[in-house]
């Protein structure tokens, strides 16, 4: 399987990163590469095993259904790149 | 009165507590190291008054008999532990002057502990790199130089670039790294310091800058072995904040290192063994294999058949998680955003924000995991990589069931290259400078490299062992074991 240009825009737009034509010109081949490299996975036998989905076995632990946090409004505000009046802003997301 | 900065922790640990010196010295000796060597960039923040508060604070403890474990031994905070009220920006554009309101789990047990922070080490951006060459703050520079009177610059490794150079340049005694795919075990072996990546839950990574949260573990790196096993003592345990923190007892690593490993079984891969490797690293390898021999452990080949599907099931499950985990970064909560034109929207101001806060390695990266998850690929890829990850652990099952107790690898393919040789090389050519130490993050076991040689170049080279899950004390006697046949002594000369 290989990328067109086409399709690295695509990746950019559902990745939400800006790309210029130049930079995805430069991509193609050096996506590519590294998907080809990849491909030889596909030599594997795989059909004897399960997708990993935990790498030491866990079991996922419940807690007290307590509030255990919250209250420190202006610290979670404190690193926004714009707050106003106890809220982040964003642009305008509704016409 | 010898100079403070070349001792490690267990000497600055034991000194301060016989009043050979107070913490003050120490801590004022490392900040005018720190000061002193901004040639080499290990820093992206320096905290000598945080190293004088906790100082200060040691002194007093003395005072009063109540010492902790680390009382008076100052440290480097890899950049990628968030900091309470100190920056924290995993080397990235887009954290420059995050100021988190929180504290990692494993820095503030180390400030429990009663270590103090020197400053905050850089990386390569969000931990992707093996060279150091990815940080926003620039290129951290190697202390090592070859012996052939090139002052070249020198890769310190990476990620953990900064705290390796730190550690070997003696301007820390030791510090954190993060390890997803080698970033510990790499950079320590090119700068002949020792570095451990434990189990995979052994470290909260509650407060870690997320890369691959199935594949990234907290370590110490450290100047010996014994440095590992106080500094890992402080940072492992349980921690409720951590979903995948094992809830098992943390047993004593220093009380471990007896040095006596007679009866062990310690397992050779034979597929470790690569083309093209230089002759200089198998002997290397020939050697401490001999070394641990001659200790009395039993040495066996072993086979690891899946070992070359590592890097590329790495390189496809790596990327997927980190375009999970860096979606985060959309210019709202926290980090840089983008100056936006007149009629921008918010889809414009994610693009624009993501475009310039990431670098070229991490755009390529989340690319790469956005491609590999997205709707028709996540089968052939995503889900085969795992199916392969899933092989890769039965190998080392296997092995182990077999009764190996460690398994010894080189810990790189080569010693240390300059900076920017490897930049006309296609990204693989760095990819493969983890070929020993990823499958290891697959396999979720504990992995350590100790330096034992130089080779012809005067660089230092190191070797991996790998141990059984949750026997890091057995580990670290068995490197321990290892370190002391090894002898390995060389410092590089101060040019900085």
């Amino acid at each position: 399987m290989s990328v067109d240009h086409a399709t690295v825009r695509k990746i950019a737009s559902l990745a939400r990163i800006a790309v210029t034509d130049d930079q995805v010109e430069a991509m193609v081949p050096e996506l590519n590469n590294i998907l080809g490299w990849i491909e030889q996975l596909g030599e594997v036998d795989t059909s004897a095993v399960q997708p990993m989905t935990a790498v030491i076995p866990n079991v996922l632990r419940l807690r007290d259904d307590v509030v255990t946090d919250g209250d420190v409004r202006d610290a979670v505000l404190k690193n926004a790149p714009q707050a106003e009046q106890g809220f982040f802003t964003v642009p305008k997301v509704i016409e | 009165m010898t100079n403070l900065t070349d001792l490690g922790i267990a000497a600055i640990r034991d000194g301060f507590k016989a009043g050979d010196f107070t913490a003050r010295d120490v801590a004022s000796a490392f900040n005018d190291a720190v000061a002193g060597a901004k040639a080499l960039n290990a820093f992206i923040v320096e905290t000598p008054e945080i190293a004088l508060a906790a100082a200060d604070q040691a002194d007093k403890d003395r005072a009063s008999g109540s010492l902790k474990p680390l009382s008076g031994v100052p440290i480097g905070m890899k950049d990628l532990f968030a900091t309470k009220d100190v920056q924290t920006t995993a080397a990235s554009h887009i954290l420059e002057g995050f100021v988190p309101q929180y504290e990692s789990t494993v820095s503030g047990k180390l400030w429990n502990a009663g270590a103090g922070m020197l400053g905050k080490l850089n990386l390569d951006q969000f931990a992707m790199g093996s060279s150091n060459e990815t940080s926003f703050f620039g290129n951290v520079i190697s202390p090592w130089r070859r012996n052939n009177g090139d002052t070249a610059a020198l890769a310190p490794g990476g990620s953990s670039g900064g705290t390796s150079s730190a550690i070997a340049a003696r301007l820390v005694p030791g510090a954190t790294g993060t390890d997803t795919g080698g970033s510990i075990r790499q950079p320590a072996a090119f700068t002949g310091i020792s570095g451990i990546k434990p189990t995979y839950g052994r470290c909260s990574r509650w407060g870690i800058v997320a890369f691959a949260s199935s594949l990234d573990q907290a370590g110490p790196m450290t100047k010996d072995v014994r440095d590992a096993a106080i500094m890992l003592q402080a940072m492992a345990g349980h921690d409720p904040k951590d979903s995948t923190s094992a809830d098992i007892p943390v047993p004593d690593f220093e009380a471990a290192l007896t040095g006596d490993i007679r009866g062990k079984t310690i397992g050779i891969p034979k597929e470790y063994r690569m083309d093209g490797m230089p002759a200089e690293i198998e002997k290397l390898w020939a050697d401490g294999t001999a070394m641990l021999r001659d200790a009395g452990a039993k040495i066996v080949d072993i086979s690891l058949p899946h070992t070359k599907y590592a890097l590329p099931a790495y390189y496809v499950i790596a990327p997927a998680e980190a375009s999970s985990n860096l979606a985060r970064y959309d210019g709202v909560r926290f980090g840089h955003r983008a100056k936006l034109a007149h009629g921008d929207g918010i889809t414009e101001m994610y693009e624009k924000t993501r475009a310039e806060g990431f670098g070229h390695e991490v755009q390529r990266r989340v690319m790469i995991g956005t491609y590999v998850l997205s709707a028709g690929f996540y089968d052939a890829y995503y889900n085969r990589a795992r199916r392969v990850r899933a092989l890769i652990k039965r190998d080392f099952d296997q092995v182990f069931e077999a009764g190996v107790d460690a398994i010894l690898t080189p810990a790189t393919p080569s010693s240390a290259f300059g900076l920017g040789e490897m930049a006309e090389a296609d990204p693989i050519q760095m990819y493969l400078n983890d070929v020993f130490t990823v499958t290891v993050n697959l396999a979720g076991l504990p992995g350590i490299a100790v330096p034992t040689g130089l080779d012809a170049k005067g660089l230092p080279m190191g070797l991996q062992l790998i141990g059984r899950p949750w026997e890091e004390a057995d580990l670290l006697n068995v490197a321990y074991s290892l370190e002391r046949a090894a002898g390995f002594v060389a410092k590089p000369a101060r040019w900085w």
